[in-house]
Order: C-alpha cells, then sequence, then structure tokens
C-alpha cells in the first residue's frame, strides 16, 4: 500500500512540474484540470492527492508560490516553477523515461511471443 | 539547500500555524469555487455543481489536517505529544510529582540563592573599572600585619615608588553637622585629593579634589555622597560652591559622588562626606611614627605585577627605614590585592556554604533519581507493552526523558521563587562586614545558572531508567506482571539511599561542630559582664566655655553627672583610646624602669591603652586584683599613676609585685607609678584575642591624661560607657539629656557590649545559621528519600509478605524485617558518611576566621558532636522506615495474594 503511494506521489509530482513548466504560473485547480485533461480524463484528482504533493514540493524547493487572481477574477495560490524544479523536471523526466523503456522493453517481447 | 528551505518553511508553519491554516482554507477554498463555476458554465444547476464538486473533490476537513501536519516539523509534533502525555502523566501522580518538584526546588533554591550571594561577594566584590590593578596598602608593623600608614610615610611612598599609577590614603572619621536642620553626627573620610581617582570614580556633579588641595593649610573643601546630597539637599543640581558647617567650621562643597558608589575596604565605604586630609587637625600628621588609622590604596601601573610593585615598595620602606630609624625602623609596605583585602575574610565561610549547598543539591538530585528510577520500575509493564505494540526504545526513552525535563524545569521555577525569598533572608543573617550586601540580587547570570542545574539535573536522571528501559526486554516485562527489572535495580536504589545518608551525615556533622563552636563562645569570659553595657559616642561643639581646661574639666564632670542622673543608669565613664569588642584600638610606647631609653618606637615594648574614669571598672565589671584604681583625685597636679592588666603584669615583671614599679610613658612623656592590676579583657574578640601578639593592657586616667587641654576649635568626641539596667532602651532618655545640656551636643551610635560581642561572632553565626538550615534540609531529604526507598520496595514485597504470614510469619517478624532493612542501609551510609564527615570537619578545622579557627573550643572529631549527629540521624531513618512497615506488617494476606 506504502509503494503504490510512494509510485502515485511520485508520478504526480512528475507531473505537476511538467504542467507548471509548460503553462507557466498556475492555481492548485488549473494544474488538476490540466492534469485531468492530459491524461484523457483518466485520473481525478482530489484535494487530497493534489494539495499535499504541492506542498511537498514547495518545502522541497521546486516550486514557489504567490496569491493572485484568475481569469474569473477569483482570488487563487499561484504557483511557479523555481531553478531547482526545473532541474529536478529535467532529472526525474529523464529517470522516468529510462524506467518505462526499460519495462517496455520487457513487455515488448511478451506480446510478440 | 532543498532541505534548509524546507526546514525553514516547516518552521515558519511550527510557529505561524494559524496563519497557515486560513491559508490553506482560503487555497482549498478557491479550488472548490473554481470547480464549481465551471460546473456551472457546464450548465448544472448550482446546488448540482455544488454537490458534483464536493464528490470529486474529497473532503476538505482531512485534507486540511494532513496539510497542517505536513506543514510542521514531525520532530516537534512529537515533542508537543510527549508533553501532553507528560503532563496527563504527572497530574495522574500528584504525590510524586509535588515531591519532586519540592525536593528539587528546595535543592535548586538554596543553591540559587547562596550563589546569587558568592556571585556579587566573591565573583565581582568591587564595581570599579579595571578592579584587578587596585591593590590594598599598609604598613607592617612589629604588633600590626597590616598597620595604619604615617601621613609622612605616604607622602614618601608616593614619591619614590615606580610601581603605582596613582596612591591614595584614606582614615574614617565622623563630624558633626550644624546650620542644615537638626545639628547631626555625619561619618565619612579624611581622603588624600587623588582617592577617587585612584578608584576610577567619576562625579555626578561637580569635580573631585584638583592636587594639591589636601595639603595643610589649604582652604576647607569637601566632596559629598549622593545619600548625603539627596537627604540634604533634595539632589539639588546647584550645591557645587555652597557650603556646610562641620564641626563649627565652613566647608565648600565642590562635588558629588554618585550613591552607586559602593565600596567596602576596611573603614572606607560610602559616606555622607570626603574631606582632604589636610583638613584633619591633628598635628600628629606630622609625625612619621604615628599610628593615626590611615590606610592606602593604589592602582598598578599597566603591565606591573603585584609582586614586582611589592619588590619596589619593600625597597622604597626600607629605605626609609634606614633613614628615619627612630620612627621606621622595622616598618614596611604591604600589599595585597584590593579583592583580597575585601573579601578575605568572608570567602572561606561563603566557601564552606557553597560547599555544603552544593551537598544538599545533590542529595535533592539522588532523591529525584530515586523516585524516578522507582516510578520507572513501577511503569514496566505499561512500557513493555508499549513496546511490544511496536513503539520504538527512541521513542519511549525520549517519553521519560520528557517527563524528566518538564519535573525539572517545574522544579527550577519554584526554586527560582525559593531562591529570591531566601537570598533575602540570607541577608538579613549576613555580617555587616559582607562586601556589597546591598548589591546582591538575583542576576541574569544566577538564572541562566538555576536553569541549566535544572536542565542537567532532569536530562542525567531522566536518562537512568530510561537506559534501564531501552535495554528491557518486553516479554520479560510482562511475564513478570509489571513488577519491573528484578535485582540490579533494587541494588542501585540502595546504593542512592546510602550516599544521601552519608551525606546528610557529613552536613550534620558540620553544623554540629559549629554549634558547640558557637555554645563554647558563648560560655567564654571576656573578661568583663557585657550584659547591661550600653556604649555610645558623643560630639561637643566648640564653644569659649568649654576652651579653658578647668571649662572642659567642668564640662566632663557635668556629662558625667547628667548621665548618672538618669534613672536607671548606675556607672558611667568616658572612653578614650583603646575600646573593647569595636576594633577600636590605641597603643602605649614605653620603657621599663631599668631600661635604657631604645633608640626608635619599634623597639620599645607596647601596650593596648585605655584612657578611662574611676567608675570604669563599674561599669565593666573588671576584677580589681591588686592595689587601687583610679580615683577622682587622680588629676594633672597629682603624681601620674597607672594601672596594668594581669598579663601586663605576667610579660614585664613574672611573679614580682608591679606595684610600686614606674613606667616611662610617651604619650605625654611622663613617668607613672604602677598602682594597681585588673583582670585581662578581650579587647578583638571572643574566639581570636589569643591569635593578637598585643596582650598587654594599660589604664590611665583621663583626667590625668587630658588635664590642661580645653576643647579645641574643631569640637571633641568621645566614647562613653554605662552601666544601666535597660541598656537596650535607655538610649533615649540619654540623648535627651545631653540635648537639654546643649542643643548643638549630639549623644549618637548606640550599642550595648552584648551586640558588640555578637557583632563579633556574626560570621560565625551566619555560616551557622546557614550550614544548620542546609544539615536540617539534608536530613529531610535523605529521610524521605529512605521512606521512598522503604515503601516501593514494601509495594514490590506485599505478595511475598503475605505469602510468608498466610504461612505463619507474625506481623512483629514483618515489622522487624522491614526496619531491619532499612537500618542496615541507614547504618552503612552513617558508617561511610562518618569517615568523610572526619576528613571534612579536620578540612573545616584549617580554615580561619580573622585568627581563629571555624571550629573553635571543640575538637574537630569531637565524640558529643558525632555520637549525637549519628543518633539524630539514625532516628530519622529508623521513623522513616517505620511508616512503610507498619503498613507491610498490617496487610491482610488474604486480601493481597487474592489482588495479584
Amino acid at each position: 500500500m506504502g509503494n503504490k503511494t510512494d509510485v502515485w506521489q511520485g508520478t504526480l509530482a512528475l507531473m505537476v512540474l511538467k504542467t507548471l513548466e509548460t503553462m507557466g504560473s498556475q492555481h492548485g485547480y488549473g494544474i488538476a484540470r490540466r492534469i485531468e485533461q492530459t491524461s484523457g480524463n483518466l485520473l481525478a484528482l482530489n484535494y487530497g492527492t493534489l494539495y499535499p504533493a504541492l506542498l511537498k514540493l514547495e518545502q522541497e524547493g521546486a516550486i514557489t508560490s504567490e496569491w493572485g487572481t484568475s481569469d474569473n477574477n477569483r482570488k487563487a495560490k499561484f504557483y511557479r516553477l523555481t531553478r531547482v524544479g526545473r532541474k529536478q523536471l529535467e532529472r526525474e523526466a529523464r529517470s522516468w523515461e529510462q524506467a518505462s523503456a526499460i519495462v517496455a522493453r520487457f513487455l515488448a517481447p511478451a506480446e510478440e511471443a | 539547500m532543498g532541505g534548509l528551505r524546507a526546514l525553514l518553511i516547516r518552521l515558519r508553519g511550527l510557529f505561524g500555524v494559524r496563519a497557515t491554516s486560513d491559508e490553506i482554507a482560503a487555497e482549498l477554498d478557491s479550488h472548490l469555487q473554481m470547480h464549481i463555476d465551471d460546473n456551472l458554465r457546464a450548465g448544472m444547476s448550482p446546488t448540482e455543481a455544488r454537490r458534483q464538486a464536493l464528490i470529486q473533490l474529497g473532503g476538505m476537513e482531512q485534507t486540511q489536517q494532513t496539510l497542517r501536519e505536513r506543514n510542521t516539523l514531525p520532530w516537534a509534533e512529537t515533542l508537543g505529544q510527549d508533553l501532553r502525555f507528560a503532563l496527563r502523566q504527572l497530574r495522574k501522580s500528584p504525590g510524586f510529582t509535588a515531591v519532586v518538584i519540592v525536593t528539587l526546588a528546595l535543592g535548586i533554591g538554596v543553591n540559587t540563592a547562596l550563589f546569587s550571594i558568592v556571585n556579587t561577594v566573591l565573583l565581582h566584590p568591587i564595581a570599579l573599572p579595571h578592579p584587578g590593578e587596585l591593590v590594598a596598602v599598609d604598613a607592617s608593623k612589629p604588633n600590626f600585619e597590616r598597620g595604619s600608614i604615617s601621613y609622612l610615610n605616604f607622602r614618601d611612598w608616593q614619591r619614590d615608588n615606580r610601581s603605582f599609577a596613582a596612591f591614595a590614603i584614606f582614615r574614617h572619621s565622623g563630624w558633626v553637622l550644624t546650620g542644615s536642620g537638626d545639628s547631626e553626627r555625619i561619618h565619612g573620610d579624611y581622603v588624600s585629593s587623588n582617592i577617587f581617582s585612584v578608584l576610577g570614580v567619576q562625579p555626578v556633579v561637580g569635580r573631585l579634589f584638583a592636587p594639591g588641595e589636601d595639603e595643610i593649610g589649604h582652604s576647607p573643601l569637601v566632596l559629598i555622597g549622593g545619600g548625603f546630597w539627596a537627604r540634604k539637599f533634595g539632589s539639588d543640581p546647584n550645591i557645587v560652591g555652597r557650603a556646610i558647617t562641620l564641626n563649627g567650621q565652613a566647608f565648600t562643597i565642590v562635588g558629588v559622588i554618585p550613591s552607586s558608589f559602593d565600596l567596602n575596604l576596611g573603614t572606607f565605604r560610602a559616606e555622607d562626606v570626603y574631606v582632604p586630609i589636610g583638613q584633619w587637625g591633628t598635628g600628629a600628621l606630622k609625625a612619621r611614627g604615628a599610628g593615626l588609622g590611615i590606610h592606602g590604596v593604589a592602582r598598578l601601573k599597566p603591565g606591573i605585577t603585584l609582586a614586582q610593585a611589592q619588590a619596589d615598595m619593600y625597597a622604597v620602606s626600607d629605605h626609609l627605614a634606614a633613614v628615619y630609624p627612630e620612627d621606621d625602623h622595622g616598618l614596611r609596605a604591604s600589599l595585597m590585592p584590593l579583592r583580597d583585602a575585601i573579601v578575605g575574610n568572608v570567602q572561606p565561610v561563603l566557601l564552606v556554604l557553597l560547599a555544603a549547598v552544593g551537598f544538599v543539591l545533590l542529595i535533592a538530585c539522588v532523591n529525584v533519581a530515586n523516585l524516578l528510577l522507582a516510578r520507572s520500575n513501577a511503569r514496566a509493564q505499561e512500557f513493555g507493552v508499549r513496546l511490544a505494540l511496536g513503539a520504538s526504545r527512541r521513542r519511549i526513552v525520549r517519553q521519560l526523558l520528557t517527563e524528566s525535563t518538564l519535573l525539572a524545569l517545574a522544579g527550577g521555577a519554584l526554586g527560582l521563587l525559593l531562591a529570591a525569598w531566601g537570598t533575602g533572608v540570607a541577608l538579613k543573617l549576613a555580617p555587616a562586614a559582607l562586601p556589597r550586601a546591598s548589591q546582591i540580587h538575583l542576576s541574569p547570570l544566577v538564572l541562566c545558572f538555576t536553569f541549566f542545574i535544572s536542565l542537567v539535573v532532569g536530562i542525567l536522571f531522566g536518562l537512568i531508567p530510561a537506559w534501564r528501559v531501552a535495554g528491557q526486554q518486553p516479554q520479560n516485562t510482562l511475564r513478570e506482571g509489571g513488577r519491573g527489572v528484578r535485582g540490579t535495580r533494587h541494588r542501585a536504589q540502595d546504593w542512592l539511599v546510602i550516599f544521601e545518608m552519608a551525606a546528610a551525615l557529613v552536613l550534620l556533622a558540620g553544623a554540629g561542630l559549629l554549634i558547640r563552636s558557637l555554645v563554647a563562645l558563648s560560655d567564654t569570659n571576656p573578661g568583663f559582664q557585657s550584659n547591661g553595657i550600653l556604649t555610645f559616642s558623643l560630639s561637643a561643639p566648640y564653644s569659649p566655655a568649654t576652651a579653658t581646661p578647668e571649662g572642659a574639666t567642668a564640662w566632663v564632670h557635668d556629662v558625667d553627672q547628667r548621665i548618672t542622673n538618669v534613672p536607671g543608669v548606675t556607672a558611667v565613664s568616658f572612653v578614650d583610646g583603646s575600646f573593647p569588642m569595636t576594633g577600636d584600638d590605641d597603643e602605649e610606647l614605653f620603657w621599663l624602669q631599668n631600661e635604657p631609653k631604645p633608640s626608635d618606637q619599634n623597639d620599645m615594648h607596647w601596650a593596648l591603652r585605655y584612657m578611662i574614669e574611676p567608675d570604669y571598672l563599674k561599669v565593666m565589671h573588671i576584677p580589681l586584683l591588686r592595689g587601687r584604681f583610679f580615683t577622682d583625685a587622680d588629676r594633672g597636679k597629682t603624681p601620674p599613676v597607672a594601672v596594668i592588666d594581669e598579663d601586663f603584669a605576667h610579660q614585664f615583671y613574672g611573679e614580682a609585685n608591679p606595684i610600686g614599679q614606674v613606667l616611662n610613658l610617651t604619650d605625654p612623656d611622663q613617668k607613672a607609678t604602677i598602682v594597681g592590676v585588673v583582670g585581662h579583657i578581650m579587647q578583638w574578640g571572643l574566639d581570636n584575642d589569643a591569635g593578637f601578639p598585643l596582650r598587654a593592657q594599660i589604664y590611665r586616667s583621663f583626667a590625668q591624661v587630658n588635664d590642661g587641654e580645653g576643647i579645641p576649635a574643631t569640637g571633641f568626641t568621645t566614647d562613653i560607657v554605662v552601666r544601666a539596667d535597660h541598656a537596650d532602651t535607655i538610649f533615649p532618655d540619654i540623648q535627651a539629656a545631653m540635648r537639654r545640656m546643649n542643643a548643638q551636643q549630639v549623644a549618637y551610635g548606640p550599642k550595648t557590649m552584648d551586640h558588640a560581642i555578637a557583632d563579633t561572632l556574626a560570621a560565625r553565626r551566619f555560616s551557622m545559621i546557614l550550614l544548620g538550615a542546609f544539615a536540617a534540609l539534608a536530613l529531610v531529604l535523605a529521610s524521605v528519600g529512605l521512606y521512598g526507598v522503604i515503601s516501593y520496595l514494601v509495594g514490590q514485597r506485599t505478595q511475598e509478605m503475605a505469602i510468608r504470614m498466610a504461612l505463619g510469619a507474625d506481623r512483629g517478624n514483618v515489622l522487624r524485617w522491614v526496619l531491619k532493612r532499612g537500618a542496615t542501609l541507614a547504618g552503612i551510609g552513617i558508617g561511610a558518611g562518618t569517615i568523610v564527615a572526619l576528613l571534612v570537619t579536620h578540612l573545616m578545622a584549617s580554615i580561619s576566621l580573622e585568627k581563629s579557627s571555624l571550629i573553635y573550643g571543640v575538637r574537630p572529631w569531637d565524640p558529643i558532636t558525632m555520637i549525637g549527629v549519628i543518633a539524630v540521624l539514625m532516628c530519622v531513618a529508623l521513623a522513616a522506615c517505620y511508616v512503610p512497615a507498619r503498613r507491610a506488617a498490617s496487610v491482610d494476606p488474604m486480601r493481597a495474594l487474592r489482588s495479584e
């Protein structure tokens, strides 16, 4: 159970970082929506998963936040990628690609057989 | 980097929890609102939009809680939990908590109180700039280690030395102040011009004396003290240039010494006025051999050590001795660090007390350790269960440490209150000679000291049970049914109790010896009957009527008559020269009838000189051993006579009869015939008379010595002794009688002789009372410790004893068994303590208080004290065991067995 959460948290962090890299500054709701859309609505993010991940990233210094106004004139907290976050994104994206490539290689011959 | 940043953010979260909570709530709320907005835009009804959003987003409250927890430091959270749990645990056993806190508070409280005193008195005795450069300068002479410096020698030492940046002198004196309200007696010092620049004191108003203003014949100037300035002039800033009248002479005020000036060097302290030494109207200033009570203080040049300065001053004074052999033969300048001169007398006492109070703290700590140990054993099952349920050992150890630290801090806080109170009490008992007593307070340093002690105590004594718990196997504990770790535990507790008993015995023995010393001293006969004697001083101004010899004689007679007429007074005498028990001494220099005149003063014989009136023996109740005492007929015109004491007779005449022998006296130059021998009296104090080399005493008739002199222009001051029925309450009547005689005449400074003697023993009484209090405290703590251990033992063995009783042991057996166990522990402690006590009391005997040992009139291994102390300790120990022993013996076997 713990492992599953870790993997999920790890991938979620990667998704958040990638989203922020693509969209620039964005609030929590925007990030959630974007991740849901990008995943083709296969993922549904509730508060309980998204916000702890944001907090952890902020504590690690990967992202920073400040209060601003949304497109619809609502006060919201906007998150932005930091230099540290950019490096972390590069690093994690690379290791994730490696990992998925390795797993893909294991899975591919099985399909052929 | 990232880690540090996270820590900072988390710390912010820890201390600003509320703000962050609000922020989290606001962020989640805005998220929800945006979701609802989108749902609305998608065409849902407002209610449906909200419902869908809430369903998708999950529990808002749980999320907030998770975020809050993540937002702070986990260890701080745990600490909070530990603290809450510890508080709950401590509240559950209020008896244990109270005993531990009170024990610690007592130990820490007395320590802090005493450390406050030591901090000020020993560590900061001089509130002046660069105190390390200051030295006390005296003249060592054959009869006086630290004798006074004559004015001419001062001038030469000042000129010839190469070690002092500056060198000043002071001489205590008193004046009658007139013309500023009621005439009153004020105190102060004759000083050299540079005294305050040597000390580094700046005036608050005006200036200090300039060089040369202390020359003989200079116009009269005065510096006044801050207290006097406030009392007499309402701290008027325009005081400089105004004049005050001292002994009938106008002195111009040049400046004000700050009231913060605080020094306690012999007779020199913060006073009312400071007058240049040149104003002292005594002709003796010009006599190189005169002993006038002048002492010096100097500031060393930078880089000069005390040893170098001492060598330099030896050379200077030896040179003078060669030039003026008649006056300076055998006389040398003697230097001492100012700190030693100030605290030298109280240092040993305070160090003894500090050691004693350290013992008390140690006992208190041991007690606390013992209680914590017993408690952790009793809680072994609880810890066993927690370990078995998966608690980490670290967590349990931390829990125990939190509890003990909490206890220690509470004890420390309470101890601080106790210390603030105790410092006040101790100061009330303190000898007057305690330097800077007025400045003693709980300083921040002391505050830190207290909390340091309590933290160390908490951690140290929390560690012992914690370390034990960490090593235990939960299954063993659980199997034993919570009876804890066997074996080692008892032994540790036993050792602690034995230590407590031993330490208490050492303190009791020390206190016992001090009490016995004081008892021995109170039985000491000073050579006179102190009870019923009142002493005071009388200052008379100049007046034309008393300026003639006849006028002065008539005045003395009138004073005597008026005092005698006060109801209750039975005898009265003027006292000039030496005065027993006050530290005032005066010497007669002489040579015997058959001896050639010695070439210099220091080769003459010396004796303490008392110039008194015929009724002196009646006042003092000194026995007349041979011949006669003075009569009113012994005056200037009759042949000079003297009375000597038995020590004088023995020293100079052995077994021969001294009556009729003639003495060649020097002040005034007279040949006096010995007419009587009286008993020896103690001049210096009850405990140290034997320690002074100068013991011979000579009496002269006041009327005979002073005949032919009128009261001088500077007025006249004398001491007077009176025997009265109510010596402690009669002074106002005498004062009124003196004022009726002359409104400008002031009687002041009343003191009964009993008080004067008590004052000489103040340092002893101070140490006795404090050490006695510490010993009593130690006794109580040690018996509480023993009680705790025996109670615990009884609690643990209830089942065993129930079985014994069920098998036929009677209650008496059980009672005896418990008592025996307590007595064994106490006995071992007492045995060990006795050995240590003998060493410690030997050490105490080697500590001296102004020429006599701290332990007086009793041997350090005094068997009565030792046996008494051992008996007291044994009784208290048995009493402490008796209560739990009774409890053990009254156990109902069936109920005890069933409860298991």
